[in-house]
């Protein structure tokens, strides 16, 4: 069965050419004195999962002021088994409390037999992974009443088992289950040096009608054993130039879009991060203007 | 269990992960169809890397007296013997002063284990319900022969951890960013009482008796038993200063009457919601 939906989710209060940066305790200080100008807050969905306390206390006071952005990292929808109810639950309790404009969660597993290992990792690409990721998305969507944003992932290793491209299943999950995309171009670009395959490519095949919001964040070098590139998803540093570059081709193409800087690791001061964002800004304002030339 | 464990997909993957000795599961490749280990072990780092930072970030103190380089090995063993069962990571760790306490190489340490209780309490007090502490004019507006009859509710955020070794002077010196000014006497015993009367935090160091006060009334004692089990275990115990303490760092968040045993759960002097955020 499929979840009753509202429209492709667009930020309410703030208009997608200013971009979102995610939420880090140690900016919050700074963010509630002196009211940047940004976008959007994303956060992480387990991080507010708390009762109470300095988190939502901090968390209402932004949301007061900035839409918001509900990223889940830890259901785990492309479990084998299903969905912990409980998770599921906590998330739709975000969802009502703080009304984000946007929600969304990833392609991954990080649960196995109540084991949870903290890390997003990989599917197979084939039928069974297919009807599973869509009951559990169907499942997400009924349970929390509203249409959720699925993020491609960044991956390290591909599966022998996998009988499809992953934009073909991507197309397929959005088709049968009616969710939308969340764009990570950092995980594209990781997964296609990491596979050996042509990032533009990747999105000329990419359901791109389906994206609600796209991640731009930054990726660490290193090499395989054959010592072949191997990017890491770090979250550790600037956006790469490449990633900018696929950005402006993706803003070309469907124009603004709600659009978050992720820096997760090695958090830098505030203005470091408020200027990455500023640059995702600049361009998302050409972007709206497409008779403008673009330069970075 | 079953005589042909077959493991499914992911859990072949999960069980190499938090395995270093195990080979990587078959059919995971690189672009040339063919294994490599170095990319399978990106996701074995980031697991174990990133739940070793987890509880470096709930167990500063802990990390801070056995140095970070022993943590991260320590960590990670009791990341592979206790992996979470949560993605709620805020709840990850319970288990760790345990862990600590029966870890022979650190049978030398032996407040270890009572200190990760301490920030376990501290990271769970942080993230608690938030409810009004009682306002100690509700106690006082209570009549003089009723008194002794007040039991009260526990704020949510409320925790006490008692300890043989001095915890809350070795948890001041090693967090917060803490320096130890003055050498720490481990013949000290400290109890602890961690409250969060609004959004931060507050530990405090209970005077004598106040352990036995303490876990009386959180066991449902009224004021006069739970007064009288203090002083008997202790002579040493003071009423006024130790109520005074647990008024004032925000333990109760409500009182209740009930006279008369055919009276039970009746509420006097129970007033309804009072505003206390700013």
């Amino acid at each position: 069965m499929q979840a009753q939906h509202s429209g492709t989710p667009l930020l309410r209060t703030a208009p997608p050419w200013r971009a979102g940066v995610g939420l880090k305790p140690e900016h919050i200080p700074e963010i509630l004195e002196t009211h940047p100008d940004v976008g959007f807050f994303e956060i992480h969905a387990e991080n507010y999962m708390g009762a109470g306390g300095a988190p939502h206390r901090n968390l209402a006071m932004i949301r007061e002021r900035y839409p918001l952005s509900l990223h889940g990292v830890g259901l785990s929808i492309g479990s084998e088994g299903p969905l912990d109810r409980e998770h599921l639950g906590r998330l739709r309790t975000l969802n009502t409390k703080y009304d984000p404009e946007l929600f969304s969660e990833h392609l991954a597993w990080s649960t196995h037999d109540q084991i949870y290992v903290n890390d997003l990792l990989p599917v197979a690409y084939n039928v069974d992974t297919l009807v599973r990721v869509c009951d559990h998305i169907d499942e997400v969507q009924e349970t929390v009443g509203r249409k959720m944003l699925l993020e491609n992932p960044s991956t390290y290793v591909a599966f022998e088992q996998s009988s499809m491209t992953e934009t073909a299943f991507l197309k397929e999950v959005v088709r049968r289950t009616g969710c939308g995309l969340l764009l990570d171009v950092n995980n594209v670009y990781v997964s296609c040096i990491n596979h050996d395959r042509q990032p533009e490519h990747y999105l000329q095949d990419f359901p791109i009608e389906a994206v609600g919001e796209v991640h731009l964040g930054g990726h660490a070098p290193d090499m395989d054993q054959a010592e072949r590139p191997l990017l890491i998803d770090a979250h550790d540093r600037e956006v790469d130039a490449e990633v900018w570059r696929l950005y402006e081709q993706i803003l070309r193409k469907i124009g603004p879009i709600p659009t978050l800087v992720e820096w997760d690791n090695d958090v830098p001061a505030w203005g470091v991060l408020l200027a990455e964002a500023e640059r995702a800004t600049g361009l998302l304002k050409l972007a709206a203007q497409p008779d403008m030339t673009y330069a970075v | 269990m079953r005589s042909e464990p077959k493991l499914s997909p992911n859990g072949a993957f999960s069980a190499a992960l938090l395995d270093a000795e195990q080979s990587i599961p078959t059919g995971i490749v690189g672009p040339d169809g063919a294994p490599d280990s170095k990319r399978f072990n990106v996701y074995r780092n980031n697991v174990i890397v990133s739940l070793v930072e987890a509880l470096a970030h709930t167990f500063p103190a802990v990390q801070q007296l056995v140095g970070e380089e022993y943590f991260a090995a320590l960590a990670r063993s009791f990341v592979i013997e206790n992996p979470p069962k949560s993605p709620v990571l805020i709840w990850y760790g319970r288990e760790f002063g345990a862990y600590l306490d029966a870890f022979p190489p650190l049978s030398a340490y032996p407040y270890l284990g009572d200190v990760a209780r301490l920030e376990w309490g501290w990271l769970q007090s942080f993230h608690s319900a938030d409810a009004c502490p009682l306002d100690p004019a509700r106690l006082a507006s209570v009549s003089p022969n009723l008194v002794g009859e007040v039991r009260f509710e526990i704020h949510p955020a409320c925790r006490m951890i008692a300890s043989i070794w001095p915890v809350l002077s070795l948890v001041q010196a090693n967090r917060f960013g803490g320096v130890c000014s003055k050498p720490i006497n481990l013949d000290n015993p400290e109890a602890v009482l961690v409250t969060r009367p609004d959004i931060k935090v507050q530990l405090s160091c209970l005077p004598n008796g106040a352990v036995t006060f303490f876990n009386a009334l959180t066991n449902g004692k009224t004021f006069s038993d739970a007064a009288a089990l203090a002083s008997f275990d202790d002579s040493r115990f003071e009423l006024e200063a130790t109520l005074g303490l647990f008024l004032g760092q925000g333990v109760f968040t409500d009182l209740r009457v009930v006279a008369g045993s055919n009276e039970h759960g009746k509420a006097i002097a129970n007033t309804g919601e009072v505003g206390c955020l700013p």
